[in-house]
């Protein structure tokens, strides 16, 4: 059946995030980025949300709700309405935790999921990314070799989110030309994590460059078992909820471009009544719309366990594109104060350029 | 719930709707080069298939979509056949729908076994209807309406056995002056001056009228209320309602032209050993691919945005946003996506030896008829931006 109808439960989760991206995350959104740093009061702030502990099992000490990707696609398009880069932030965590419970061993999760139920943020993060043209997450160059019961790590791995605390990651590397995943704890041997890359957007998520130079780790490090791990399904997840973001991200232009365009006066009246600029904003709504009914039609075939490659690749790339080109046009709406750094809008279009490349790579 | 999944029903009578629009799919090419003749009511397959539409309401389920979520799927099943031509066509038009919506009891009754077209446009208005210059004016020594003017683009308007006509009592009363009158054909001075020759939709019936001295009885007037409102119009803004699920329908419409166009090229692309896989990289995806792939994210979010539209209807929400959202996307996203088809193909997509440059030309309408994109964004802004009609024109 198909319905856009929400839960009651649903709705409470999506007012509280709304609320709380306005309340918190917005205000200090454009200090975090001038500081390339997210102070640890917000992140312990957010912490607070349980946007992790919640959805892990209660035998490690979690909230043990069912994990849901639609409830988690309606937070990240509040949080992300906030501020994009704070949104990720806050739940950089969970994408490392929410793999372990997808495709972790007993051991993994008894050993790595009670570290995400403190009453304190705990960085752990995905490494996916490289810093090549052209990357692609199905070709990687970082390898791993067998080696006697061990695996070794060689490559390098950029864009990994608040990896100067993350206390472990979950590098995706190539063992024998397909993707794979191991846990590597952040003091491993041959580890070399570089904090502070300078980036176009999302300045203020702390990102790190990993050299790993032979990275020894053991076996029982690998996700998902004798099988190894389906960094598809991961990508997937990731993707669909990095739509998510997109729309947010989008949601926070055009709101912020109708009560302008409609105080703005050129020629004698409002900006907002001549179509030049009216049309532009319709289009913006449009596409938030589009945009988010694809990340919610991914979501939902995730929630339920279904192949979402499809859908998830189509939601990533449209809300890509059509966030790019809604950031684009909110500069050109406010014109000169567009390209000011006292509007946000500046802001939002470096953030979008750089969402869009991620490729699902800061997989939430 | 949210929830894309379709009900075992649904998936049933989809199935059904394809099988008989690939009938429908052989006399396309025939209707299109002999746009003098109209498909038949029923083709000679219809005897050996059960009509899908009426198994609509049979067997539902409570995971089964609601009726305008499915009627959207069904709209777009079958012009994914062909635009125009029908296993079997349905009865009724425009004009029905503007009689359910606003008709008296009395005159659903006497009109409702009717097909009715629906004429608005004349030559000299389209987007702005409050402007018709086709006039009404009472005779009150016979109780008769009398009716002058032009009408165009009446779509139906050769089978049609009658019409709602908007025509306006009192011109300097502007949108309040405009009412709705029922006319069947065979009235003197009621004259299908021709049938329109078109870019596509060849094989689809559209009309010009021409209404001369035309008079009716008093009580043909759609409503039955004749007062002339000095502000707003209860008459006009009853005919407006109609378009609420006509908008997104419009937009279905035109989307299973589009899927066809990508299911085409879809298969033409792995015949030559191109093949669309989702979820790789720039360097790894040839650009037909590419293109392909940015072609499908535009049909899957416009065809999103009609399903969102029919939901609230299902619902019982308001949906007039949303409307104009599912037909001003639908009816970009068609034109991009045919017109990338024939890209694609390059010059296989313009033989008319294929159906490709044939849906490029049937799809071009959806951006038009029933409110053209720009007034879709005139809706969308009025509303974004809590504006009133003479606050942004």
């Amino acid at each position: 059946m198909i319905s856009f109808g929400l839960t009651e439960e649903q709705e409470v989760v999506r007012e509280a995030m709304r609320d709380f991206a306005a309340q918190q995350l917005r205000p200090i959104a454009r200090e975090c980025d001038e500081a390339s740093k997210i102070s640890d009061a917000f992140l312990d702030q957010a912490w607070e949300l349980g946007l992790t502990s919640t959805q892990l099992p209660e035998s490690v000490g979690g909230g043990g709700e069912a994990r849901s990707p639609i409830t988690n696609a309606l937070v990240l398009e509040e949080l992300a309405h906030g501020d994009a880069t704070l949104a990720i932030a806050a739940v950089v965590p969970s994408l490392f935790a929410n793999s372990i419970v997808d495709q972790g061993s007993e051991a993994q999760k008894q050993e790595l999921l009670p570290l995400f139920c403190g009453p304190k943020y705990h960085a752990a993060s995905l490494a996916v990314i490289e810093p090549s043209p052209l990357f692609d997450a199905g070709q990687l160059r970082t390898q791993a070799e067998s080696k006697g019961d061990r695996f070794v790590l060689s490559g390098v791995k950029s864009f990994v989110p608040m990896g100067g605390r993350a206390s472990h990651f979950l590098v995706i590397a190539s063992r024998d030309g397909a993707p794979d995943a191991f846990v590597v704890p952040r003091d491993a041997e041959g580890l070399t994590i570089t904090a502070g890359e300078k980036n176009l957007g999302l300045r203020a998520l702390e990102t790190s460059t990993l050299e790993l130079a032979r990275v020894e780790v053991p076996a029982s490090a690998r996700l998902g078992g004798a099988a190894g791990c389906n960094v598809r399904r991961l990508l997937d997840g990731s993707r669909a909820a990095l739509a998510s973001v997109m729309v947010g991200l989008s949601r926070a232009v055009l709101e912020y471009c109708v009560p302008y365009a409609k105080e703005r006066e050129a020629f004698d009246e409002a900006i907002a009544r001549k179509q030049a600029i009216a049309f532009c904003l319709a289009e913006m709504h449009m596409e938030v719309e589009a945009s988010r009914w694809l990340a919610w039609k991914a979501a939902s075939e995730l929630e339920r366990g279904l192949d979402a490659t499809r859908s998830a690749h189509l939601a990533r790339s449209y809300a890509a594109e059509k966030s790019l080109w809604i950031a684009d046009n909110g500069i050109q709406v406010l014109g000169g104060h567009g390209f000011i750094r006292e509007h946000p809008v500046e802001m939002w279009f470096r953030n979008a350029r750089t969402l869009g490349v991620l490729e699902g790579t800061v997989a939430l | 719930m949210i929830d894309f999944r379709l009900g075992p029903n649904d998936e049933k009578l989809l199935q059904a709707t394809r099988e008989e629009a690939l009938v429908a799919r052989k006399y396309a090419r025939y209707y299109d080069e002999n746009e003098h003749e109209f498909p038949p009511d029923e083709l000679p397959e219809a005897t050996d298939l059960q009509p899908a539409l009426a198994r609509m309401n049979i067997g539902r389920t409570a995971e089964d979509s609601s009726i305008p979520v499915l009627g959207m799927l069904i709209s777009m099943g079958q012009t994914w056949g062909d635009y125009s031509v029908r296993l079997r066509r349905q009865k009724g038009g425009l004009g029905n729908a503007a009689l359910q919506a606003s008709g008296t009891p009395e005159q659903k009754q006497r009109w409702g076994g009717e097909t009715l077209a629906m004429a608005i446009t004349e030559p000299g208005c389209g987007s702005d209807p409050s402007k018709v210059q086709c006039s009404a004016v009472l005779d009150e020594k016979t109780n008769e309406w009398v009716i002058n003017g032009e009408k165009i683009f009446v779509t139906t308007g050769c089978r049609a056995t009658g019409v709602v006509v908007w025509a306006t009592v009192d011109k300097r009363a502007g949108r309040a002056g405009i009412k709705s009158f029922l006319i069947p054909k065979g009235t003197p001075g009621f004259v299908v001056a021709h049938k329109e020759k078109k870019l596509g939709i060849r094989a689809d019936d559209t009309a010009a009228y021409v209404f001369q001295d035309c008079r009716i009885p008093r009580d043909h007037l759609l409503g039955g209320d004749e007062k002339v409102a000095k502000q707003g119009s209860g008459g006009f803004r009853g005919v407006m309602k109609t378009f609420n699920m006509t908008r997104p329908a419009v937009a279905a419409i035109g989307l299973g032209i589009a899927e066809a166009a990508l299911d085409f090229t879809r298969g033409e692309l792995e015949k030559a050993g191109v093949l669309v896989e989702y979820g790789g990289g720039l360097a790894g995806t040839s650009a037909p691919a590419a293109k392909f792939l940015q072609l499908e994210a535009l049909f899957e979010a416009s065809k999103l945005t009609v399903m969102r539209a029919a939901w609230l209807a299902g619902e019982g929400k308001p949906n007039n946003m949303e409307s104009s959202v599912s037909k001003a996307h639908a009816g970009s996203a068609v034109r991009a996506i045919t017109q990338g088809c024939i890209e694609i193909l390059g010059p296989m997509g313009i033989s008319r030896d294929h159906l490709l440059e044939k849906w490029l030309r049937d799809c071009r309408i959806t951006d038009i008829y029933e409110g053209t994109g720009q007034i879709q964004r005139l809706i969308m802004a009025r509303e974004l931006l809590g504006y009133g009609r003479d606050e942004l024109k």
